[in-house]
Parts: C-alpha cells; structure tokens; sequence
C-alpha cells in the first residue's frame, strides 16, 4: 500500500469536494469541503448528531446518498481499489461476540491475507494476548471496542477511520490509545479519530469542529485557539456557534 | 473469492461450534420428528414409506433457512456486515462461504437422520444413498439461499422468524407431501409448478422410488439448484455496500 504514484507527501489524505448527504430525507451533512493532511491524528470533533458517523461512513464509503466528491488517497472513497487501504471502526464493536478473540482476528486477518505473525503483533498491542481464547461475549465493553480496533489494525492500512474509539474507556487505557494513535501517525498512518469529548481534541495534530452538519473549524488546536481567543477547545467551540448567529 | 469464502466457512462453522445446543438440535431432531412420524402412522406404515424420505430432504431446507436468515440479520444488524463491505471481500465469495458451511452440516444432518430412518426405522429407500444426501444437501442450499435472500427484508429476529411460515410453510403444503398436486384445486397446482420445493420433493421422491439415478430425478435436481442460484443472486443483490 506504499506504492502509491502520485500520493506524495503534499497530497491530501483525504478531500471533499461540495459534499452533501442525506439520510432519510435529511441533509445530515451540508456542502462541505475539506482537505485533511496525511500522517497526522485528525480529530472529528463535535456533539452527538453533528455528523460526525456520517462523515466518518462517506469516507469509508458505505454511506448510501452522498453527492460531491470524497477522494481518499487520490481515489474515489469506496473504490474497490482502495478498500483494505482504510481501516474502519464502528462506533459499536463490529466483531461476531460468539467467536473468541483470536478467532475474530484470524478470520479478517486470512480476509486482509495478514499472516499469523500479524495478528499476534496485533493483539498485543491492544493487549488482549492473554484473552485471546475468551468468547467477545464474555468481556467488557472497552475489551470489545479493543477486538474491534485490532481488526483494523491488522493490516497497518495507511488510513484509520475510528468512530469514537475512547468512549466508555477507563482514563488510563484512553490515555494509552492516543499515546497509539499518535505513534501510528509518527509511522506514516493518517487516523481520522471522532470524539463528542471536546478534551479529547488536544491530543489531535488537526481539528474539524462539526456542529448540525456543518464545519465550524477545520485547522490544527493552536490555530482554533488562537483564532478564537479560548483557552479551551469547549470554549472555542462555543464562541464559533455564537459567531455564526445559530442558536 | 475463494480465500473470503474458505475463511468465511470456517467462520460459520466455528461460530455453530461454539453453541452446541444449536448444533445438537440442528442434528438430533429431524431423527426425532421422523420417529414421531413413523409411531404417528403406526397403523398406516404405507404413510411412512411414503414421506420419510420426502421428509428427511426437506428438513434441511427449513433448518437452513432459519439458521441461514437469522445469521444474515446479526451479521447487518451487529456491523460485521458492513466491516465487511469495506474490505477486499467479494460479496460472491461471502456468500459461497456460508453456502460451503450450511452444506457442511446439511451433509451431516442428512447422514444423521437417513442413517437412522433407514436402519431404525426400516425405511426402504430404492435409488442409491449418496444420491438421497445430495438432494438433502441441494434442498439445505435452496433453504439457505432463500434465508440470506429474505433476511434482507426483515429488520427484527421476530420478522425473520415470521418467514419460516410465511414461505417456507406454503410451499410445504403444495409441493405435493400433504395431497397429490394433481388433486389441488387448478390454480394452486399452477402455483406449486413455480416453487422451488416442488422439484425438491419430486427428486426425493424419484430417489425413494427407482432404483437408479433416472434422468427425472436428476432434471429435477437441476431445476432445484438453478432456482438456489437464483436465490443467490437475489441475496447477492441485497448485500449493500452502500446503505442509508
């Protein structure tokens, strides 16, 4: 997945081009434009119903309706090509609960034609190893979200798209996976990371503040701080909704 | 398309592994049911002759398509379906996957409940063993094409339960086990002649009855699998990789 002429360092990891969709009869994300960088931890920021799934599923490229143009990786999202190339997690573990850990592993991994080497490697770096014979059904729900993010991980794709992977998180294991996401970033990985916890948008390198499927912002934390004048993203966030006259 | 349907086989054969009793009633009661039909018709042995072999064909088809439907609906409903769209997968080699497991087991169903409708039972079966497996197998796949086409259409475990009588129990009136199709009423010896069980019971039924592979039995077998394909290509059309 390296070979990849015309991806150079400049080019965007993602774009959209006058993106709208809708989903049931409802425009969930309204003309968007956006151009994301690659090799960096991008934070999906913004409250419950903002849009953000939606976003996440248009670049993956399962989201039915949308209009306009998402390239990921210089590709149309969701072109044959390019599936594999993108990691996607489910805001709910999408993993079969009646299947152990490494059974679940070993099925995408033989799908992703990842080796047995790789799901070994993958699962100690979400640190299920010892849980590895345990049935899904029978761990908790940050164990699950766990599984469910080494299956994207098993094939190291050059794109993760993680739909609010912290959430429910104790805060030791939360800190831990951001500590991953950014390491995975220093290794060349673009992450595209949702969160409706505004706090959790210090630890991105860029931002994309959604809000009723509109960008408030889309720069890194330094700059939406300094723009605004706030010293908290929370703050930020608020006084661009009072700049834009909604309510 | 062939590593997504290998892995996928042993993927549903692994998850039947882990529910036993799952596994243990998909096995045990069709021998059951075919027992309870045998001391039911004490009186009539001819009733048995007639329809343990009918029966012990058809009995994958509606395991099949429960198990097979109720699959499809976690696999949309828990998110792994749509994990899977956006991988390299083909949505062929998805479904070749469970074709290949539900074959495994309808194979070892029908062993199982022929095995003991013959030498329990004394059953008497006039055409070749192998070929009384085949139909049941073919009759699975018919009843697994037909779950994964509807699960489609069903959007809770109660619909999709509601298919098993909805579809599956018509057709087991018409395709002639109950009455001679040449007795029903006209239109529904009309409608019979479109419903894939039909073929399936005329096979099993040739099978049961002439000592050979006859050229009916195998004309009807091929009619059963073109309406399976059939089928697959309706499911193949409701695996979305898109959705709303």
């Amino acid at each position: 997945m390296a070979d990849e002429p015309g991806a150079g360092e400049s080019d965007p990891a993602v774009s959209f081009r006058s993106v709208s969709v809708d989903r049931g009869g409802r425009t969930v994300l309204h003309d968007i434009d956006l151009s994301l960088p690659a090799g960096q931890v991008i934070g999906i920021i913004g409250p419950s119903g903002s849009g953000k799934s939606t976003m996440m599923r248009a670049i993956v490229g399962v989201q039915a309706n949308v209009s306009g143009r998402i390239e990921v990786l210089s590709q149309p999202a969701g072109a044959a090509s390019r599936r594999g190339a993108v990691g996607y997690v489910t805001q709910d573990p999408s993993v079969y609960v009646d299947l152990s850990v490494g059974e679940n592993l070993s099925y995408f991994g033989r799908l992703l034609r990842v080796g047995h080497d790789e799901v070994e490697r993958t699962l100690g770096a979400v640190r299920l190893a010892e849980y590895r014979h345990r049935r899904v059904a029978d761990l908790s729900g940050g164990q699950r979200a766990r599984v469910s993010l080494a299956i994207a991980l098993l094939n190291q794709p050059p794109v993760l798209v993680l739909d609010e992977p912290t959430v429910g998180l104790d805060p030791v294991l939360r800190n831990e996976l951001w500590s991953q996401f950014a390491a995975l970033a220093t290794a060349g990985s673009t992450l595209l990371v949702s969160s409706h916890v505004m706090d959790e948008a210090n630890r991105c390198d860029w931002l994309i503040l959604l809000r009723d499927g509109h960008v408030l912002a889309d720069c890194s934390p330094t700059d939406l701080l300094t723009r605004t004048g706030a010293s908290t993203v929370e703050d930020a966030f608020l006084s661009l909704v009072s700049e834009r006259g909604s309510t | 398309m062939w590593r997504t349907a290998t892995a996928t086989a042993t993927r549903v054969l692994r998850q039947l592994q882990h529910d036993r009793r799952t596994v243990a009633m998909l096995l045990g009661v069709p021998s059951l049911l075919l027992i309870l039909v045998h001391y039911a018709f004490d009186a009539r042995p001819g009733v048995f002759q007639r329809t343990g072999l009918p029966l012990i064909g058809v009995f994958p088809l509606v395991s099949m398509f429960l198990v097979a439907s109720i699959a499809m609906l976690r696999e949309r409903r828990s998110g792994t379906l749509e994990r899977l769209m956006a991988l390299p997968v083909t949505k062929l080699g998805l479904l070749l996957g469970y074709a290949i497991g539900f074959a495994v087991v309808a194979c070892v169903q029908a062993t199982v409940t022929l095995t003991v409708g013959v030498r329990v039972l004394g059953l008497d079966v006039a055409g070749p063993m192998w070929l009384a497996v085949a139909v049941a197998i073919a009759n699975a796949m018919l009843g697994m094409s037909m779950g994964l086409a509807l699960s489609a259409f069903a959007n809770t475990e109660f619909q999709a339960i509601q298919f098993m009588p909805a579809f599956v129990l018509p057709q087991f009136l018409l395709c002639g086990l109950i009455v001679d199709r040449s007795e029903m009423a006209r239109p529904l010896e009309i409608i019979s002649n479109v419903l894939p069980l039909t073929y399936a019971y005329d096979a099993l039924r040739a099978v049961a009855d002439e000592p050979d592979a006859s050229s009916a039995v195998l004309l009807d077998l091929g009619i059963s699998v073109a309406m399976t394909v059939l089928a697959l290509g309706c499911g193949a059309a409701t695996l979305r990789r898109r959705t709303p």
